[in-house]
């Protein structure tokens, strides 16, 4: 099984590859991707050096070009293209048809990865996407349950990855309009769910308000501890019930650790590590946690069993400080 | 431009939605589109009874399309899928790309429906090869980005369809939101959509309604109304205008729309079309 870690800069990736990576995954510094966070990704030199250091290492190198183009401006992703077929990247990870549609006929030895952007969920879909873009892989969306990847992966067409830690995105990515709902800006082609630019906090006595293009999205103590600010873990009230709640999900990270074997057993032949806005040492510590994990499932896969001080580790950097399966566990849903 | 009636998306009582569907047939609403969009949960009509409307409807002089799941994800879900494909009588609306491959297999035609990203001329292009005929603009994207694609291939080779009045379907999850406000599980449901026919409101802290539960699927609390932008679409060329249908009064607001614009602007939004939030009402020149 692969370990697929994320880097925000050539720092993150140097970071991830010598704590254990087995690949990377990176953006360009502009809207071709979906974490188009400022002082984010990679110009076209930076991005030579880090594919030049990850085949030093032996390890891959995927570029995401993930986000959908605006009418009158698609050349700047297919410009995005050429320049990681020059670069030689091992794999390109894109949601959009025109995009896989470009990149498949004019680099065919290119391997292709179906983004999670793409929201493909069901054979159908790994089917049309294989049979017409000889796609390699797939990422799948965090909707899925346990049974539902593995009913998936004994008739996918494709080899499939998965989320197995990081943020917990709740609904079907790349079909998801609550940010730009509130604030005009979407994943799919500004490249970030709740833009940091529309967020902003506020103290009112012992209250810290949480405002996201000034639509109040939380209230908190100041001591709380507080994830990153998105439309899907504010606190609502309903016209059922008045007392403020995360009626959607609460601020949480997705961990996977103790369903490594499941994993491993429906031939999941990736698991991805979430967090490309994330600090260097954010992927430090995630990727040595997953490096051991893998090594000792792999050394002995019977005797696996998830270590404490793993999920200590990892609930350190989790948002909230806390953990879920999300939807893989069926009780989530 | 012609009006359109979306997919049902809420949970009704069978009885409800024949009853609704009653006074579609008699109404002058040129296209139906019907069917489970939502939830394979909700069974209070099976295929065989939206088959059977669908019938119903297009004996009333109706064009008829049968809508299908926006979230497809358990190997049952796609197979019951396959049913609505091959009822060979009715157009799909395809709400997901294994929906899409589904259609093209077969050498099917269809409708893309708006939780289809469909972001790009080239893209829709590729659709049309397939067997597109027609696609609903996704609910994020505005009037120029339309101008934009319809101006890039004269004649425009697919017809084309706006959301123009309804709650907007934001997002869709695994986790089921109105079960997970009773307390209750997605296995166990008990299918508590049927309380809330509307959806459940949602609202923040300092009561500014932001969004509706609808079972799986996250709606706007807002209704986007564009109905002062008919004329304009009439100019661009849109062929269809979009009611989702919300209560029986639908069909009343459907049937007049396209003389005048609605009068209550109570909540109401246009964001998207102005190229703005959505949740916002923009004030047209």
């Amino acid at each position: 099984m692969e370990l697929l870690c994320p880097a925000g800069n050539l720092a993150s990736l140097k970071t991830a590859l010598n704590a254990g990576a087995d690949a990377v995954y990176l953006g360009l510094k502009d809207d071709t991707n979906a974490r188009s966070f400022a002082g984010l990704n990679f110009t076209p030199k930076k991005l030579q050096q880090a594919a030049e250091y990850t085949k030093k290492c032996g390890k891959k190198i995927f570029l995401t070009i993930n986000t959908f183009p605006k009418p009158g401006e698609e050349s700047r992703w297919y410009q995005a293209i050429d320049l990681a077929a020059d670069t030689g990247v091992d794999a390109l990870i894109m949601a959009d048809l025109s995009l896989l549609d470009y990149a498949h006929s004019k680099y065919p030895h290119l391997p292709l990865h179906l983004s999670v952007q793409a929201s493909a969920t069901n054979l159908g879909a790994l089917k049309l996407y294989k049979e017409e873009f000889n796609i390699e892989r797939a990422v799948l969306p965090r909707v899925l349950s346990m049974k539902q990847v593995r009913d998936l992966a004994k008739v996918t067409p494709v080899d499939l990855e998965v989320f197995a830690f990081g943020s917990l995105c709740i609904m079907a990515e790349g079909r998801c309009h609550l940010s730009s709902y509130v604030t005009g800006q979407s994943p799919n082609t500004g490249g970030s769910c709740s833009p940091a630019k529309h967020v902003r906090w506020q103290e009112v006595g012992s209250d810290r308000l949480t405002l996201l293009n000034d639509v109040l999205i939380d209230k908190s103590g100041l001591d709380e501890q507080m994830g990153y600010p998105v439309v899907c873990k504010g606190r609502y009230t309903t016209t059922e019930n008045n007392t403020p709640s995360h009626i959607l999900e609460s601020p949480t990270s997705l961990n996977t650790l103790s369903l490594l074997p499941e994993l491993a057993k429906a031939n999941v032949v990736s698991l991805k590590i979430e967090g490309r806005q994330r600090s260097p040492a954010y992927v430090e510590q995630v990727t040595k946690v997953w490096r051991a994990a893998i090594d000792s499932y792999m050394s002995a896969p019977e005797k696996y069993q998830t270590q404490r001080e793993w999920d200590l580790a990892l609930a350190k950097v989790s948002e909230g400080q806390t953990t879920t399966l999300g939807a893989y566990e069926r009780n989530w849903q | 431009m012609k009006i359109s009636l979306g997919p049902l998306q809420y949970c009704w009582e069978k009885q409800k939605v024949n009853t609704f569907y009653d006074q579609v047939a008699q109404s002058d609403i040129p296209l139906i589109y019907l069917g489970e969009t939502v939830c394979s949960r909700r069974r209070q009509l099976k295929f065989a009874d939206y088959f059977a409307l669908a019938q119903m409807l297009k004996e009333s002089g109706k064009q008829v399309v049968l809508s299908t799941l926006a979230l497809l994800e358990a190997p049952s879900e796609y197979n019951e899928l396959k049913k609505h494909v091959d009822n060979g009588e009715f157009m799909i609306e395809a709400n997901d790309m294994g929906a899409v491959q589904a259609a093209k297999e077969r050498k099917l035609p269809f409708v893309c429906g708006p939780t289809v990203n469909n972001y790009n001329f080239a893209t829709l292009k590729k659709l049309q090869q397939w067997g597109m005929q027609r696609f609903v603009m996704p609910i994020e994207l505005s009037k120029d980005w339309l101008t934009h694609v319809i101006e890039a291939e004269k004649p425009t080779p697919f017809e084309v369809e706006v959301f123009g009045h309804g709650y907007l379907p934001l997002a869709h999850s695994a986790r089921c939101f109105t079960a997970r406000q009773q307390g209750l599980q997605k296995d166990d449901c008990q299918i508590v959509c049927l309380s809330h026919p509307k959806g459940l409101l949602a609202q923040t802290m300092d009561d500014q309604p932001l969004l509706r539960l609808n079972g799986i699927q996250t709606q706007s609390a807002s209704l986007i109304d564009l109905s002062s932008e008919v004329d304009q679409m009439k100019l661009m060329g849109v062929d269809y205008f979009r009611v989702s249908p919300t209560s029986l009064q639908s069909i009343e607001i459907a049937e007049q729309i396209l003389l005048q614009p609605t009068s209550d602007k109570s909540l109401a939004c246009n964001g998207y079309w102005h190229q703005s939030a959505g949740f916002s009402q923009v004030v047209s020149n």
